[in-house]
């Protein structure tokens, strides 16, 4: 048996693979890290795109639209305080990234009625990356408290 | 009879509209007159197929109008605001309070229920400590409102409503960009809003 030679075959095996074994974590971490920052470049460019939603929308209060504070999971039309459309109240829609990428794609479509006027997002990456600083925002201590 | 039909028959300009036309003087554009005059082109198409899309548009972009007649008020009450600074907000508010007129009036002329100006609007008031607080509120406000006429240009159902939509979004596009200078940033800092 190879491994009679030694009394810890692990310690060899570690041995000879520890530069192999420190690459791999490097590169692990290394991916790790650029996704943390890929994630974190969504939210940038997120917090960039949410900017077109100031006319109307806040983080942390009612306004023309409704708050955004608590959004993801939340069921559509349910603020209290925020008078919504009779479409919105009965659209059935829980938000979630999905249904967030599909009412922002063309708002009107998604739900005929309501009162956001609005033509939608048409690029899927930037639907993504207004999503993602939506979830981040939404659920930050610093503005929804 | 539908509201749309006798809105058809009625004369182009009747007279309150009229009187609201005088009143407005200068501020009102060509496009502007001709918003009052897309709710005929809309009449005339009779109530086909319409499910009231352009009025509930209207109604929200009147909603954050008067959002914004409220925010440069309490720009102007502030006591943060130089002289000309603050002739500057009043002048804007002017703007945006004849936005809110005519889109009101549109909207009842499309028989909907104009939005109404809230009592409270929970401003960030806490955040506003100095001129420049302020003139980013408004910017941010202004730069918001240049996104949402863009997004509700291509979603009327009246290509003259759209027109005079692309109307109100040049002269708010017009304040961004005075906001940012008066802030010392570029004005103008990209060639495409979005």
């Amino acid at each position: 048996m190879p491994w009679a030679r030694s009394r810890y075959p692990w310690r060899s095996w570690l041995e000879v693979n520890a530069f192999r074994i420190a690459a791999l974590t490097a590169l692990v971490s290394l991916m790790m890290s650029a996704r943390v920052s890929d994630a974190s470049d969504d939210v940038q460019r997120g917090e960039q795109i949410y900017d077109r939603c100031l006319a109307c929308h806040a983080l942390e209060r009612n306004r023309t639209g409704p708050k955004h504070c608590g959004l993801f999971g939340r069921r559509a039309g349910s603020v209290p305080g925020f008078e919504y459309s009779k479409a919105m109240r009965r659209s059935g829609i829980v938000w979630n990234e999905a249904t967030l990428d599909a009412f922002l794609a063309h708002p009107m479509r998604a739900v005929p009625g309501t009162t956001m006027g609005y033509a939608g997002i048409e690029s899927p990456q930037e639907r993504s990356d207004l999503i993602a600083y939506l979830r981040s925002a939404s659920a930050s201590a610093a503005h929804c408290r | 009879m539908s509201s749309f039909l006798k809105l058809a028959q009625a004369d182009v300009l009747d007279a309150p509209r009229r009187a609201f036309l005088e009143r407005s003087g200068g501020l009102l554009s060509a496009s502007a007159i001709a918003l009052m005059a897309g709710c005929e082109s809309l009449a005339a198409k009779n109530a086909m197929a319409d499910d009231g899309s352009d009025a509930r548009i209207l109604n929200t972009a009147l909603a954050a109008e008067l959002e914004a007649v409220a925010a440069y008020q309490l720009g102007a009450d502030s006591g943060l605001l130089q002289p000309a600074t603050q002739r500057l907000a009043l002048t804007f508010q002017g703007h945006h309070r004849a936005h809110a007129d005519l889109l009101a009036a549109t909207v009842r002329k499309l028989g909907g229920a104009p939005a109404q100006p809230k009592s409270d609007y929970g401003f960030p008031v806490e955040r506003l400590k100095a001129q420049d607080d302020v003139l980013r509120f408004a910017a941010q406000l202004e730069k918001g409102a240049v996104s949402a006429y863009l997004g509700a240009v291509p979603v009327f159902e009246d290509r003259q409503l759209a027109k005079a939509a692309a109307s109100i979004l040049g002269d708010e596009a017009m304040h961004w960009a005075v906001l940012r200078h008066a802030l010392g940033e570029e004005p103008v800092p990209v060639a495409f809003v979005a």
